[in-house]
């Protein structure tokens, strides 16, 4: 069996990571990807926040085919018949470093094979990994159709489902108890009127994420992200409420209904259909996360359970490029000392000493606090109520602000079940 | 209203294999199971029942997310990823 320092399972961000760092320093690497190129097979919502990493590889992001940097943040609740919509801005997020910017996978992860190549890293497409070969309990390699391949260290970064090490019983399948799937139209629009919609100087970009009847009281929400000539319009629905919901609603009807909602409407209106595409997104946060690393092998990305919902954003490529980039680095480290059963130690003491798993850690209870429906439900509407009574006015004598105001909190906010959230929110 | 996700899929690139990815064991979904979520939780809709009631899945057109595997407590789908080179083949995503 041939036989390579390195391969990598998959051609997302997280094994392109891996496969950049090992390359660069003169590894002999090998990334096999599915589909016809890197990214081909790869969904984001989707913004990549660049801050996190953009210490670990500094030379790659200039010349990084991103679409906007975000300058501008937008939420919208959806109540019944009404939305309230908080646009933020801030100047620092409209000043070099940007913190984040939109992409589109099938261009950014093709560039970034690219670049993989030009250090030397082999990337061969069209090729599935059937299987881990194992000696014992040790990863020695991969099967993909006839061919065999070994490396002192296989890198699994197949994705989200897992499929080849839950084959070698590394890890379970996901669950949909703790799963959400992501769904969107990629719709094009010229420049200067997604400028114009979202308020943007030109080249700049905007995150605009939906709560509320958006997911008919589910958990989840909708998201709208601003490429250059185009925007990233979907939403996020967790498994367990579409799954268990009575009326058994066809999910993908929710997006058509999303586009409908004449605060949506406008925002879309003539954008061209380019692309449907589809994903799952791990939610167990902590708890997803399996064993990072065997022998011969390390856990890398949406493969490792590396998605976070943060309720104000979703958080993966980050974290993808991360989990990579320390990938590369401990078997740098262990070929330089020429001990490889350091590798995996020193991969997961990197991972838990930086902000990576701290981060998962800090959020470790959002799932639990995201499951209460009323979040989904109660309060988009108690807002859009509040905002009602403020702005409504008529043939009746009106009521002084401060009653208005004042009935609406007392009513929707001031009660036992919202002060115990409230109490609930400080886990988070 | 709207587009149908029938014609949300014909903006998709695919490359169909010869073989089929997704098998149902639609003896399982007809004795066992009672919610079907696959019906309605694939978000490009390719599950139907036939005429006899039986479960198939029109995986020419499958957007490779999974949800149906996860979603399916009784085991009933064997699920792969299509062969190298096919199956979808984002242009942008």
């Amino acid at each position: 069996m041939e036989k390579v320092d390195v391969i990598v399972v998959g051609g997302g961000l997280a094994g392109l990571s891996a496969a950049y760092g090992l390359a660069a320093e003169g590894l002999e690497v090998i990334l096999i990807e599915r589909g016809d190129y890197s990214g081909a097979k790869n969904v984001t919502g989707g913004r990549l926040y660049v801050s996190p990493i953009r210490n670990m590889y500094p030379e790659l992001w200039e010349d990084a085919p991103f679409e906007r940097p975000v300058t501008r943040e937008f939420i919208t609740l959806m109540g019944e018949g009404n939305s309230t919509t908080i646009e933020f801005a801030a100047d620092k997020f409209a000043a070099q470093p940007y913190q984040s910017y939109t992409v589109l996978r099938a261009t950014f992860d093709l560039w970034l094979s690219e670049q993989v190549m030009e250090k030397g890293g082999m990337v061969i497409v069209k090729q599935r990994v059937d299987d881990l070969i194992k000696e014992g309990d040790k990863v020695i390699g991969i099967r993909a159709g006839e061919d065999e391949i070994g490396a002192d260290i296989t890198i699994i970064a197949e994705g989200v489902l897992g499929l080849v090490a839950n084959k070698a019983g590394l890890r379970e399948l996901p669950s949909w108890k703790d799963h959400a799937v992501g769904f969107k139209e990629t719709l094009e629009l010229p420049k200067e009127v997604i400028d114009n919609r979202w308020h943007l100087a030109p080249d700049e970009g905007a995150a605009h994420l939906f709560m509320g009847g958006v997911t008919k009281g589910m958990l989840g929400g909708g998201f709208l992200y601003t490429n250059k000539e185009s925007i990233s319009l979907g939403i996020v629905l967790g498994m367990k409420d579409a799954k268990e919901r009575v009326d058994k609603i066809d999910i993908y009807t929710l997006l058509d209904d999303f586009k409908a909602n004449p605060t949506i409407a406008p925002l879309v209106a003539d954008g061209e259909l380019v692309e449907y595409s589809a994903h799952v997104i791990s939610e167990a946060g902590l708890s997803g996360i399996p064993q990072l690393w065997g022998d011969g092998y390390l856990m890398t990305g949406d493969a490792a359970g590396l998605a976070l919902n943060q309720l104000y954003t979703v958080r993966g490529m980050d974290f993808a490029v991360a989990s990579g980039y320390y990938a590369a680095q401990a078997i740098i480290e262990g070929k330089k000392q020429n001990d490889l059963d350091a590798v995996g130690p020193a991969y997961e003491k990197m991972m838990k000493e930086s902000w990576v798993l701290k981060d998962f850690e800090t959020a470790k209870n959002i799932l639990h606090f995201i499951e209460n429906p009323r979040i989904f439900s109660h309060y988009p509407n108690a807002v859009g109520r509040l905002f009602d009574r403020v702005f409504t006015l008529n043939d009746q004598p009106t009521d002084s602000i401060y009653t208005k105001v004042m009935s609406s909190v007392k009513k929707d906010f001031m009660n036992v079940t919202t002060a115990k959230e409230l109490l609930g929110m400080r886990k988070i | 209203m709207g587009t149908t996700v029938e014609a949300k899929l014909g903006y998709n690139v695919f490359k169909i294999d010869k073989e089929r990815h997704i098998v149902i064991d639609t003896e399982i979904c007809n004795k066992i199971c009672k919610d079907k979520t696959c019906l309605y939780i694939c978000p490009a809709f390719l599950y139907k029942l036939d005429d006899q009631g039986n479960n198939t899945v029109d995986w020419e057109g499958c957007l490779e997310c999974g949800t149906c595997l996860i979603c399916c407590e009784h085991d009933a789908l064997s699920w792969e990823y299509p062969r190298g080179e096919f199956g979808i083949q984002y242009r942008s995503a």
